[in-house]
């Protein structure tokens, strides 16, 4: 009998890169794992010489943080690759840009540098469509919102129903126009999404349910000096 | 290039923007969405002739499917025709399409499929009949091809299930038989003639000159009369320029036709991953149960250099990784062995994987599947003996030993393997439960084996066992299939010995379905046109994605065919447990896949008395006729020629200064 063999080990990567990319119109529609297999296909289509971590599949050496909902458009997601051969981040850009499919954007690739992206990506700054509401609820259900010490909503998740506090991550709630809000969250564990803070409106004033969804656009994300988001490039 | 007609110049709005807003309402929104790697969008007004293409089932399985990929690519190539998708929503998505008013629309350009010229629908299997009636009417098409006026588009059908479409002749204008490269590209050469001419006798002139060609189906032109005991009497054309008979069409050189050759590379998740390269179409093993052997003779190989050239361009095109070598029985292909070597050659130390999935119980198979797994990936081995005693397999001609399947797997534990898989099937012609229990002695032989070639006990063995559905064109078209309850309580016996093994029982997995599934699509298959009805009341009744267990419901089905067949004098039990005399006329009879229906009748008597019948291709003619008939030939290697190793090319986007 042929023993089987140890699958050999892989070289780190001799350099990183992190990308800033938005999913624009219907590409909003990707989820993080649609996402990440087009993303892998793309760098083989463009030819980026990635590392591979070891073992019997190897995978190419991708990281990424803090992935958007389904079906929130973004302008603010980010992510690092290794890479096997140093290249021109600039090119890679390029060349990822235009692998991608429609609505994939690569905004911008910079060389990684020894920061870590959970220290830089702590907060995000939203855009929130509430769909046809009356103005006036709009803004008082906020002001309740901000007002209470606590809001807490549930929600299922992989590990059973949840419960969490939407009030203690909400840094900022403003009304920007008769449907439209913007929201500055922190990004903490357990991770309140958007889609809480929608849940958390409409608890507080039900006439905010529609019977649909809000349309979520994360507008920036970041960490927060001094009241201002920071990108991390 | 102008435009020909003037009803369809605009081009249709694009339903995108009214779509949008239910998709954040719905499961796996993506799939609807588009905009894939390698989709075409075309100008609506710059093209003569226009195709919907469908696979009706959902995105997921229906989006790898190599017949549609092949065709929408090829019509898009040229640049008078435009091609684009469509796909069976979910019920949640239907459900507010209907209260939104929206109909079904394309992916490509998001485009109403009733403003196409052409509705293509390609069926693998029966089981998407309901959704054919799904989608027609979510499109706002009249269901009754009667019912269609100038601007429906015209509604064909193709794919294997297109063999015998009589149970959907009400619905479809027409259906196409066989390889649809040609077919497809000559039909729109036909549409784009008459509407050149100004659509000459409206959509029966386009209908009429379609089925002159001899190679389109218009069900709508022939009649169909029945004896008073509810068999066929005839199936005759109701008017002149309709042929009797109507041919397949068979594609002769693959290597002149190499699609898919950029697939689209989907968002969503789906089925298959994987670059797929059909490397031979047609085959001539012979078993008797498969209609897809007997329906695509004769063999077709692509030689090894254009299978080489489409692996490399199609990795290259779609960014994946793995690599489908596509056929009915892909270790017979004359040159598999340097196929596979010289492959994995190329692409050693790559993370590109390869596989050849239908490869045939044969020790020389290993030797393949040693070659494709040199990266250290060992999933398991997969094998199809179909009938567990060795009487049963010289019934279905599966020309295989128990010897041999031992021999196999030894060799297969031998090299590392520790898994394999079988599959069967149950309710054959001539079968007894002991026929079935045979199963069991197999798996226990080839745990035993296993345990002795390796030294371990960490041997597994699936036996996996579908109910066997007599098919249209195959020498068991004549045969009664095995109730339901006959399938369920051999398996049932099954189950308990395997159960009851102590020695080896832990050792075997079993993986079945219940006979009922079965029964419907052996009604679907071997109907005549007055199993529409059927297919209709089941769909008014709610039935749809038929072949997701979570949605077909065989009482559904049931009572449907007792009600929409009352008064026919025939039902579920004539169409499918009833055997057929050579006299009878079958519904397809009129559809000629090129196998001559004496040859067909005398190897299903071949079968009841286990005479075995070897491949032409290394053994001389045995006149199944379908080379005479069509004026084809088996086009077979070896062609002796080698793969070059790929130009590895340094870096394109290493950083300025190293460059």
């Amino acid at each position: 009998m042929t023993p089987r063999e140890q699958p050999e080990q892989q070289a780190p990567p001799v350099q990183r890169l992190r990308v800033r990319y938005a999913k624009r119109g219907p590409a909003r529609f990707t989820s993080h794992r649609d996402f990440s297999r087009a993303f892998e296909r793309a760098l083989r289509r463009a030819e980026v010489p990635m590392a591979y971590s070891s073992g019997y599949s190897p995978h190419p050496r991708i990281s990424y943080a803090n992935a958007s909902p389904t079906s929130a458009a973004t302008e603010a997601e980010y992510l690092e690759i290794g890479l096997a051969q140093m290249c021109d981040p600039s090119l890679v850009r390029d060349a990822l840009d235009a692998a991608l499919p429609p609505g994939l954007v690569i905004l911008t690739v910079v060389e990684a540098d020894r920061t870590s992206f959970a220290d830089l990506l702590t907060a995000s700054t939203w855009s929130v469509d509430m769909g046809d509401v009356d103005a006036d609820v709009l803004a008082s259900a906020v002001e309740r919102l901000l007002a209470s010490d606590e809001v807490h909503i549930t929600r299922m998740t992989k590990s059973g129903l949840r419960d969490f506090d939407v009030r203690a991550a909400v840094i900022e709630l403003a009304v920007v126009d008769d449907r439209t809000l913007r929201l500055v969250s922190l990004q903490q564990t357990p991770l309140v999404r958007p889609d809480d803070v929608v849940a958390a409106l409409r608890k507080v004033e039900p006439r905010l349910d529609t019977g649909r969804p809000a349309l979520l656009l994360r507008i920036d994300q970041g960490r927060l000096v001094d009241g201002a988001m920071v990108a991390p490039f | 290039m102008t435009t020909l007609d003037t009803t369809a110049a605009t081009a249709p709005e694009s339903l995108f923007n009214r779509l949008e807003p239910l998709l954040a309402q719905v499961s796996k929104p993506i799939q609807y969405v588009g905009g894939e790697h390698n989709s075409v969008v075309k100008e609506w007004a710059s093209t003569d002739v226009r195709w919907c293409l469908m696979y009706p089932d959902a995105y997921e399985v229906g989006q790898p499917n190599q017949g549609v990929a092949i065709l929408y690519e090829l019509l898009n190539e040229r640049d008078w025709i435009l091609a684009e998708r469509t796909y069976s929503v979910w019920p949640d998505l239907e459900k507010l399409m209907r209260s939104e008013g929206l109909v079904q629309f394309t992916l490509d350009a998001h485009r109403p499929v009733r403003a196409f010229d052409l509705f293509g629908v390609s069926f693998s299997t029966e089981l998407g009949y309901t959704n054919l009636l799904q989608a027609l009417d979510l499109a706002g098409i009249p269901l009754h091809a009667a019912e269609r006026g100038l601007d429906d588009p015209v509604v064909i059908a193709g794919g294997h299930a297109a063999f015998n479409p009589e149970p959907i002749a009400d619905f479809i204008d027409a259906a196409v038989l066989g390889d649809g490269e040609e077919a497809s590209l000559h039909i729109s050469e036909i549409v784009r003639a008459w509407k050149t001419e100004g659509r000459p006798d409206g959509r029966d002139g386009l209908l009429l000159r379609l089925a002159a060609t001899g190679n389109v189906y218009v069900p709508r032109f022939y009649d169909v009369a029945y004896l008073d005991d509810g068999r066929i009497q005839r199936v005759a054309p109701n008017r002149p320029g309709v042929p009797f008979q109507v041919r397949k069409h068979t594609l002769m050189d693959l290597d002149a036709w190499p699609y898919p050759s950029k697939p689209l590379v989907p968002l969503a998740e789906t089925v298959h991953e994987r670059y797929s390269v059909e490397i031979f179409r047609g085959c001539t093993r012979g078993c008797r149960f498969c209609q897809a052997g007997m329906i695509t003779r004769p063999v077709r190989e692509r030689s090894i250099d254009t299978i080489g050239a489409m692996v490399a361009n199609g990795l290259k095109a779609t960014g994946l990784e793995e690599v489908g070598l596509l056929s009915l029985s892909s270790a017979d292909h004359s040159e598999i062995a340097a196929v596979t070597k010289q492959l994995a050659d190329r692409y050693e130390g790559t993370n590109v994987s390869l596989s050849l999935p239908s490869t045939r119980v044969d020790a020389f198979n290993i030797d393949l599947a040693n070659e494709l797994s040199r990266n250290g990936r060992r999933s398991g081995l997969t094998f199809a003996p179909e009938g567990g005693s060795e009487r049963m397999r010289k019934v279905i001609n599966k020309m295989v030993t128990e010897d041999d399947l031992i021999a196999t797997v030894a060799t297969a534990f031998g090299n590392g393997w520790r898994q394999v898989k079988l599959y069967f099937m149950c309710g054959l012609p001539t079968e007894t439960d002991e026929d079935v229990l045979a199963i069991a002695d197999m798996a226990r032989r080839v745990i035993k084996t296993g345990r002795e070639v390796s030294g371990t006990r960490d041997i597994r063995c699936t036996i996996s066992i579908g109910g066997f559905v007599p098919k249209p064109h195959t020498p068991f078209q004549w045969a009664a299939q095995a109730h339901p309850d006959v399938i369920d309580a051999r398996l049932m016996k099954l189950r308990d010995v395997v159960r009851n093994d102590r020695q080896f029982g832990k050792a075997i997995g079993m993986r079945y379905h219940d006979g009922k599934p079965g029964q419907i699509e052996g009604l679907l298959s071997r109907g005549d046109r007055r199993v529409g009805r059927v297919i209709e009341e089941v769909w008014r009744q709610g039935g749809r994605f038929d072949g997701w267990s979570e949605y077909f419901s065989y009482d559904r089905w049931a009572a449907a065919s007792a009600s929409a067949l009352d008064g026919t004098g025939v039902d579920l039990e004539w169409y499918t447990t009833r055997e057929r005399d050579y006299d009878e006329v079958l519904p397809w009879d009129h559809l000629d896949a090129g196998l001559d229906r004496d040859w067909l009748w005398e190897d299903w008597q071949d079968a009841i008395d286990g005479a075995e019948v070897e491949d032409c291709r290394w053994t001389p003619c045995y006149d199944c006729g379908v080379c005479p008939q069509l004026g084809t030939e088996i086009q077979i290697g070896p062609t002796g020629r080698t793969l070059l190793p790929l130009t590895v090319t340094g870096s394109h986007l290493t950083a300025k200064s190293d460059a």
